[in-house]
């Protein structure tokens, strides 16, 4: 004899439901949600997957899905489901992830989520109970209204030219390639209620073995929000609504699909791993006692993009932090941008650095004519402006500044290739300021330059700027 | 100690990994993509989770699916991206999951630009989406704190079971300082009482912002309340610089504050005592500390990269009992140091008379 009983997936007693009857549902009479719920619930208990199932619940009637199911619970924002469900499945990939939804929450006000959810093919499964009305809100159209369904926001029924046509979410789905399983069930006659319950069967048992999305769209019926009674309604979803939406499945990959296919690795914390990850970033050179330093540099170095201004700016900051300096770079950012000029800003000082922007400089160095005027004035009395002679054509105020001009990149074409100018300059702001040893500057370089091939072309330049302001050759 | 010269933006992506956070969700927007960058780069080489979200609102929603699970996770954004997170941002307070969101606001409103800004500084304190709740706001002004700072975040969001953000600017983002990198420990908060993560030993927990009976609901409003005053009673960080003998204490945070830092020296220099009160926390705001400040100090000077947000904030601290100027740049205008020293002439000078 069988005997008929609550799937133990149900909570005996239904605690987080308000009000005094706490072993009914919430749902309607002749509402499809509860006996779809218990098939869920009863395939939940045949796969033995309960213990790590998480039901995500949806805005719309179904919000209160956790009322009933006794596992881990998501109530998520409208239409947002399938991105909670994603991102616990993807944090826990041993989990059983449920998302329900209604036709509002996942073909209106979610249709983004359900189809990026589909399309990047989550291991999560989508139960879709398509009433073609809000039933939550009052029944107003859904995005499966049938055309000429009234509802309150379609008192004269939805019309095609105002309103467009119900959408067909299995359908749509069935053109991506990574599903793995959709179908459209219904629970109007006895014999589709089997089918249904066949489908969730089906698509709970795919993603527990790792084969992908599973989709199922679940014809139902909102007597309520239709206005009739529950025959009338079973009738009418049998009658119309299944000839807009019709049974069928319009894709399944999963025999065609390997198991563990989509299975995807989560890592706990583990802070001792984390921390040998964290130290490879490190920098390739350690930071020395703090050396002297013989004034503070509040630097601007300016020129056109491919320059290599900004590292230029890098390699003086790298030194900075060797020498135990406190370091600030900053990239041209925003309005500044404007005008044909890279340029970046350096500090580099012994106490704490203000703002990291350095809009009167001590030290500039121009690249191209434009940087020259935009920037020389700003240069504080007695500072330094550092000119690469070969390409900028004005001369700098000699009387105001320390002038140092100097064909940087015929030097560095001397070196064999334009692309050191930046670090020639480099050598030559390193001579006028004193701030750091050569052979400081040379290690250092050694230590942040990537490429070992280009190592010594860089030495040389560097050598050929510092010589140049140190021996005027 | 092991140190790098980083990015801010990179900063961020660096403490979050040593504070556990394992998974990383966002949407590309200028200047905040370089967070997520780093975390695409970072977050599945360590065994975590990285998602390109297809929107914004997804983003947040799927830092909401793993904060209900009790596991570190964030996103970043800019503004226009922050504001379509507010609703992702409004049911995780209501929820109480900790979660970490960085914003590195720039120019609005709407579209703007990609400008430093300081705009959202009202949606970041004052709640942003619907319903009684706070973010807690704490503004960086170097890449160091973009690391600490972002850590810090994880620490007090899980400690209070709300989501905690980050206001930086594209400034403090796209610059580089020297970073200590920092040594991850293990996390001390247990979350197996709330958190649902598809394991049998949180089968019966249930990760919901919805509380139908209005007797119910207001019970959930007063708890949040009591513990957004324990955080105002526990969490306000600010620094302080020469406000000692100050006859003006400038009041900014973020980049802002950096200027004003430069200029406070300058300005004593040529005999204005000027002082510097930097609010870490933005939400809680220094508010206590203001008020005692306003007890001696004769005049305070908001200054920010904004129309007048935080001056609002200032006024209610100071209370009356002093003048509170404002000075503001907006759109992406920074103010430069001789700008701020003109300022802090014109009042010294006119108030003090």
């Amino acid at each position: 004899m069988k005997v008929f009983e609550k799937s133990p997936s149900f909570y005996e007693v239904f605690e987080r439901k308000s009000g005094p009857a706490k072993e009914a549902t919430h749902y309607c009479p002749g509402c499809g949600h509860g006996n779809i719920h218990k098939m869920i619930a009863e395939a939940m208990d045949d796969l033995e997957i309960t213990e790590r199932s998480v039901f995500v619940s949806p805005v719309g009637c179904s919000v209160f899905g956790y009322y009933y199911f006794d596992c881990g619970n998501f109530q998520a924002a409208h239409g947002r489901a399938p991105a909670v469900a994603t991102a616990v499945k993807r944090s826990n990939p041993d989990a059983i992830v449920i998302s329900y939804q209604g036709d509002g929450d996942l073909a209106a006000i979610g249709t983004a989520e359900t189809i990026h959810a589909a399309n990047r093919g989550e291991n999560i499964t989508v139960f879709f109970v398509n009433n073609a009305i809000y039933g939550m809100t009052g029944g107003q159209m859904a995005p499966t209204t049938m055309i000429g369904q009234r509802s309150t926001t379609t008192p004269l029924g939805r019309a095609e030219q105002i309103h467009g046509n119900p959408i067909r979410m299995a359908e749509m789905l069935a053109t991506l390639p990574a599903p793995t399983y959709i179908e459209r069930v219904a629970v109007g006659t006895s014999k589709q209620i089997m089918k249904t319950r066949k489908a969730i069967r089906k698509a709970l048992k795919i993603q527990k073995e790792g084969k992908g999305y599973s989709f199922v769209e679940i014809v139902s019926t909102c007597p309520t929000g239709w206005k009739m009674d529950p025959v009338a309604a079973r009738d009418w979803l049998v009658d119309d609504m299944l000839k807009v939406f019709p049974l069928g499945v319009f894709k399944d990959e999963s025999d065609n699909v390997d198991e563990g296919t989509w299975d995807r690795s989560f890592e706990g914390f583990v802070p001792d791993k984390v921390n040998t990850y964290l130290d490879r970033m490190k920098s390739p050179f350690d930071v020395t006692e703090e050396l002297d330093l013989v004034k503070d540099l509040n630097c601007k170095f300016a020129g056109f993009g491919g320059q290599g201004i900004l590292t230029l700016g890098l390699f003086l900051s790298q030194i900075g932090m060797r020498a135990g300096h406190q370091v600030s770079w900053f990239p041209a950012y925003g309005p500044e941008m404007r005008g044909g000029t890279a340029n970046c800003s350096v500090n580099i000082s012994r106490d704490r650095i203000g703002s990291p922007l350095v809009d009167r400089p001590n030290m500039l160095v121009v690249m191209n004519q434009p940087s020259l005027d935009a920037f020389e004035k700003d240069v504080v009395d007695g500072g330094t402006i550092i000119v690469d002679s070969t390409i900028v054509e004005g001369k700098a105020d000699a009387k105001r500044l320390n002038v140092v001009a100097l064909p940087a990149s015929d030097m560095a074409d001397e070196v064999g290739t334009t692309k050191v100018a930046n670090v020639v300059i480099l050598g030559a702001v390193v001579a006028a300021t004193d701030a750091y040893e050569p052979e400081f500057v040379e290690s250092t370089l050694r230590a942040v330059i990537k490429k070992q091939s280009l190592i010594d072309m860089n030495m040389e330049a560097f050598r050929k700027g510092y010589d140049f302001v140190k021996n005027g050759n | 100690m092991a140190k790098q010269f980083m990015k801010g933006n990179d900063a961020i992506i660096v403490g979050a990994l040593a504070a556990g956070c394992r998974a990383y969700y966002g949407y590309p927007i200028t200047p905040a993509s370089e967070i997520a960058h780093a975390a695409a780069l970072h977050f599945p080489a360590l065994g975590g989770v990285f998602i390109q979200a297809e929107s914004e609102v997804s983003a947040i929603n799927m830092v909401y699916g793993t904060a209900g699970m009790g596991i570190r996770t964030m996103t970043a954004s800019s503004s226009p991206g922050f504001s379509l997170k507010q609703e992702g941002l409004s049911y995780a307070a209501g929820a109480e999951l900790p979660c970490v969101v960085v914003n590195i606001v720039r120019g609005g409103p709407g579209l703007g630009n990609i400008a430093p800004e300081q705009g959202d500084y009202f949606q970041i304190t004052k709640g942003g989406g619907h319903g009684n709740y706070r973010l807690i706001a704490l503004a960086p002004n170097g890449a160091q704190e973009m690391c600490d700072l972002t850590r810090k975040a994880f620490d007090l969001a899980d400690k209070y079971r709300n989501p905690a953000c980050i206001m930086a600017d594209g400034i403090t983002g796209q610059m580089m300082e020297v970073v200590d990198i920092p040594v991850p420990e293990p996390i001390p908060f247990d979350h197996s009482s709330w958190a649902a993560d598809g394991t049998a030993a949180t089968r019966k927990n249930l990760v919901s912002s919805i509380v139908l009976e209005p007797e119910e609901l207001e019970e959930h409003n007063l708890k949040l309340d009591a513990k957004y005053r324990e955080i105002v009673e526990n969490e306000v960080l600010y620094e302080e610089y020469r406000t000692d003998d100050a006859d003006l204490v400038v009041v900014a945070y973020g980049v802002v504050s950096r200027i004003v830092y430069s200029t406070v020296d300058q300005a004593r220099a040529e005999g204005l005592k000027v002082g510097l009160l930097r609010p870490i926390t933005l939400w809680p705001y220094p508010e206590k500390a203001l008020s005692a400040l306003a007890e001696r100090v004769p005049a305070f000077l908001a200054v920010e990269l904004s129309t007048g947000q935080m001056v609002e904030d200032l006024r209610l601290a100071v209370n009356g009992k002093a003048p509170v100027h404002f000075y503001g740049r907006c759109g992406g205008m920074v103010p430069g140091g001789e700008e701020l020293l003109t300022e802090y002439r014109k009042i010294l000078e006119g108030g003090r008379s």
